[in-house]
């Protein structure tokens, strides 16, 4: 707690000659660094934990939900660079179609992405690449979209995609599958912008919260993977709350608990498995209407 | 079914929706020449008409090929393509094709119309590179009224086209407009999630509750004439979005009152649009008649007449151009110049304090602390100098021309010269501790944290080297680095002369994003929350989100920018070689004032306590009320 304290004032003193403070990260109060001073320990390099959990929930026959995870750390003397993939999809337009629309924009995502970067990650020759990690990511969505198409016409899929490097995190987004961060201090934040029309309706107070409820197009999306409209994906890159956590979930999961009640679960969890397990229990205790699919990625450093 | 004309779903199965071979003979009346636009649901062909075997007639040939499986949707399909055709058969305009023929044949049903010689207006808008002229936009938005009116008027009941967009707009040979595309009715599928919409981002939001009046029409009328005007295609932005993009940001030529009229039309709420299409000619009209539009007299001019509000507190003129940039500490400010001194100045009043004398130009900006400043010059020396007095405390030669701005960590100065080294030198004895060699000058400011320092080269590597000088990572772009980096949140930013401003995680070098501008840039940037501001030699600033690298405004001066912006309270304040320093509204990008200096400016500005410090090569050094 000491030297954690001592280290932050450290680099305040610092930050008043060479960082500009943007006010995103505002001073810890005592009640908030006393979350943070339970993982006190320090890991050398930045440990990366992940957990999954799935299930069809209590009222669906099968699952369209998709979800797919690579782990990867490298430490050495020049660097210790974590990298992480995580992709969430939650595919539509029923048997045959969902499904095989979330398998297919998954595995063409991960498998774009896994071998522009992988192989150039690990090369002890070859640097960085030229593209960027967001063009990457843009082009893993190209992919992704082209294998709906080709896979399964008809079909249509949300996919949610984050990359870990470093310290950076970038997501690309399609649909209403969700990306959370929680910080140390105890915010849950979401990541990601639903692309569903009752959300953009709301934002616009042309329903009120209580017509947004009851209506009838709930589940319309306006941008999903399938759509024959051209499509923008949602490209952006933040800094991962270290320590701290990543959520990636479908609607089966945050459609039915409350953000602070998923805060609560993960972070009083043993473990990212643990807390998975957990997520999907309460959501189907909570009626399980839907596919309930997550991915806790907890980041220690 | 009105959700029918909003709703397009998903891919429909391949297979049978092959296109007709050129030489096609349907019906034994029209042969098919040619493809000439592909739909949802099938191709649009241009043929000839058999019928008068003497005159070439030519028609255009709709064809619909129903693939759904479902009965009830096939049913549903057919219908409504015959409803086109019942619709079309009752309507006599010159903004609207008429019909010649309709039939089905298998599972394709065909309708002839006029064929329009000319393009549709998505094609018009990917064929130019350039924003299209306002007096022609007004013309054909004037004659969209003037259809839509007719079809709003039709007995017995009105018609809603409920599909204006700029793909259903063909401009024909004579510039004129022609409403194709009557509502073939698009796929509907209620999958298991529901019904799944790619909105048009053309529709207004009432008609996602099932609304359709001839509001809607002025509605996505609005939409059309600013996809029209900006260039944008709203399918690309989240929906309903209009009038968070006003026109004129993205396109600041067109006028403010062709501005106001979409934004009329674009109103949420649709009792506050135009009451009718007519009402929305008359507006059109007069904004016309106003902007000289109608008489084709060209863009409107902006002026600013508020840049003579903006008078100089004080004025301190040196011997030589200022190049470089002011520092202010306990009420002094601190400017090095041409003529090779280092000026001390009253921040209040601007009295002489004091003048160091270089052997050089002094270009950078220098530094404050502990009661000496330390500052680089063109002689090869790094000074520090007391505060207070100007008496010279060390000098330390490096081998080349000190071109950056020092920084200072943990008791040592950091520095970079064109001798290609980066220095550290003790702060209190003037005494080297190490230096690197690098391949190229270093004219980049370096940037420190708490773990490491960061810099670019002449020859367009940038570095994060720890505090012994070891290189942790070394980043490429294919021209010189003079832009000095900012890291912020994990993150580095920099422009670099190849073109592009460059976002990489400050941990491992690996590039975030890339933002391509259309020339080079040597200015630094700076940030507030989530925005990244940087000028470039293409004579903008840009305002850019550091999370989605997409451009939030930029600003255009009338020449390059080299100095960098800073941002103070609600503004961002940046010097051009136009000699003009811009105080812009930091969220929009707007122009709150400007002042004009005697030459071009190429250093950056200091605010503090609502005064702004700006040098100029005019050889004076202004302070402005901020």
């Amino acid at each position: 707690m000491l030297s954690f304290l001592k280290k932050l004032l450290k680099k305040d003193a610092r930050q008043t000659t060479v960082i500009p403070n943007d006010g995103q990260t505002a001073p810890l109060t005592e009640d908030q660094l006393s979350i943070v001073s339970t993982t006190s320990v320090i890991h050398h390099p930045p440990q990366v934990l992940v957990g999954t959990a799935q299930s069809v929930g209590m009222q669906r026959e099968n699952n369209e939900d998709s979800l797919f995870v690579i782990n990867l750390i490298m430490s050495d003397s020049v660097s210790q660079l974590p990298f992480g993939l995580y992709i969430m999809a939650d595919g539509m337009g029923g048997y045959l179609h969902g499904e095989v629309a979330s398998r297919a924009a998954v595995r063409a995502f991960a498998d774009y992405i896994s071998r522009k970067l992988i192989p150039s990650l690990i090369s002890i020759d070859s640097g960085p690449l030229n593209e960027s990690l967001q063009e990457l990511m843009e082009e893993g969505v190209r992919e992704a979209q082209q294998a709906v198409l080709r896979r399964a016409p008809g079909g249509g899929t949300t996919l949610t995609a984050a990359l870990l490097l470093g310290e950076q995190v970038t997501l690309a987004h399609v649909g209403d599958s969700r990306a959370y961060f929680i910080y140390p201090d105890g915010r849950i934040q979401p990541m990601t912008n639903d692309h569903s029309l009752v959300k953009r309706l709301l934002d616009l107070g042309q329903l009120t919260e209580e017509q947004a409820r009851n209506y009838p197009q709930k589940n319309v999306l306006y941008r999903a993977l399938g759509q024959l409209d051209p499509f923008k994906p949602d490209i952006l890159s933040h800094m991962m709350p270290h320590p701290g956590y990543m959520v990636l979930c479908s609607d089966g999961l945050w459609g039915v608990l409350p953000d602070l009640e998923i805060f609560q679960i993960i972070t009083s969890a043993a473990n990212p498995s643990e807390a998975c397990q957990s997520l999907v229990d309460a959501a189907n205790g909570a009626g399980g209407p839907d596919n309930i699919s997550v991915i806790v990625v907890q980041y220690l450093n | 079914m009105d959700t029918q004309n909003i709703t397009q779903a998903f891919s429909a199965g391949k297979g049978q929706t092959s296109q007709l071979p050129n030489g096609t003979i349907l019906v034994d009346r029209y042969m098919i020449q040619e493809v000439i636009g592909i739909g949802g649901m099938g191709a649009v062909y241009r043929a000839r008409a058999l019928h008068f075997p003497n005159v070439v007639k030519l028609v255009a040939v709709k064809e619909m090929i129903n693939t759904a499986r479902d009965m009830l949707v096939r049913q549903t399909i057919v219908q409504n393509f015959e409803r086109e055709a019942h619709i079309l058969v009752t309507l006599s305009h010159p903004s609207i094709p008429k019909i010649f023929d309709f039939f089905t044949h298998d599972t394709r049903s065909y309708l002839v119309l006029e064929f329009i010689n000319g393009k549709d207006i998505e094609a018009v808008l990917r064929e130019t590179q350039t924003f299209l002229s306002e007096d022609r936009v007004i013309g054909w938005a004037i004659e969209l009224c003037d259809v839509l009116s007719y079809l709003h008027k039709h007995k017995p009941e009105p018609i809603i086209f409920r599909d204006m967009k700029p793909s259903n707009v063909m401009i024909n040979q004579d510039d004129h407009i022609v409403l194709v595309d009557f509502g073939i009715a698009k796929l509907f599928k209620e999958g298991q999630k529901g019904t799944m919409i790619g909105t048009e981002g053309y529709s207004p939001p009432e008609q996602y509750r099932g609304e359709a009046t001839p509001k809607a029409d002025i509605y996505s009328l609005g939409a059309t004439l600013h996809h029209i005007l900006t260039r944008r295609d709203p399918r690309l932005e989240a929906p309903f979005t209009f009038l968070e993009r006003p026109v004129r940001q993205i396109n600041p030529a067109v006028s403010i009152e062709l501005e106001t009229i979409i934004n009329t039309a674009l109103q949420y709420n649709p009792a506050d649009r135009f009451p009718s299409t007519e009402v929305m000619k008359e507006a059109l009209i007069m904004a016309a008649k106003k902007t000289g539009a109608l008489s084709r007299i060209s863009q409107p001019i902006i002026t600013t007449s508020q840049d003579q509000r903006i008078k100089a507190l004080w004025t301190f003129k040196c011997e030589d151009e200022i190049r470089g940039s002011p520092a202010l500490e306990n009420n002094s400010l601190y400017i090095g110049a041409y003529d090779n001194n280092l000026y001390s100045l009253n921040a209040a009043t601007g009295d002489f304090l004091w003048k160091y004398a270089a052997e050089g130009g002094i270009v950078s900006r220098p530094i404050i602390l502990d009661g000496s400043v330390y500052f680089g010059s063109e002689d090869n020396g790094l000074y520090a100098v007391s505060a207070r007095t100007g008496k010279q405390v060390w000098n330390f030669k490096a081998d080349g021309p000190i071109r950056c701005s020092p920084r200072v960590a943990e008791g040592h100065i950091f520095f970079g010269s064109d001798d290609e080294h980066l220095y550290a030198v003790n702060m209190v004895t003037g005494k080297m501790i190490w230096r690197t060699e690098v391949a190229g000058p270093i004219r980049s400011s370096p940037f420190i944290t708490s773990e490491y320092i960061y810099f670019g080269t002449e020859y367009g590597e940038v570095f994060c080297m720890d505090f012994r000088g070891q290189t942790k990572w070394r980043f490429i772009s294919k021209r010189g680095v003079t832009s000095s980096p900012l890291v912020e949140q994990g993150v580095i930013f920099f422009a670099s002369l190849d073109s592009t401003f460059y976002a990489l995680d400050a941990k491992s070098g690996w590039s975030l994003w890339r933002f391509r501008m259309a020339k080079g840039s040597i200015s630094s940037p700076a940030k507030f929350l989530n925005l990244v501001y940087v000028g470039s030699a293409d004579g903008n600033i840009y305002c850019l989100d550091a999370n989605t690298s997409k451009e939030v405004w930029h600003f255009k001066t009338d020449h390059q920018v080299s100095g960098s912006p800073v941002v103070y309270k609600d503004s961002v304040y940046c010097g051009s070689a136009d000699g003009n320093l811009y105080c812009l509204d930091h969220r929009t990008g707007r122009l709150k004032w400007k002042f004009s200096t005697g030459g071009p400016i190429t250093g950056t500005p200091v605010v503090n306590n609502d005064i702004v410090y700006i040098g100029s090569h005019d050889h004076i050094l202004y302070a402005l009320l901020a």
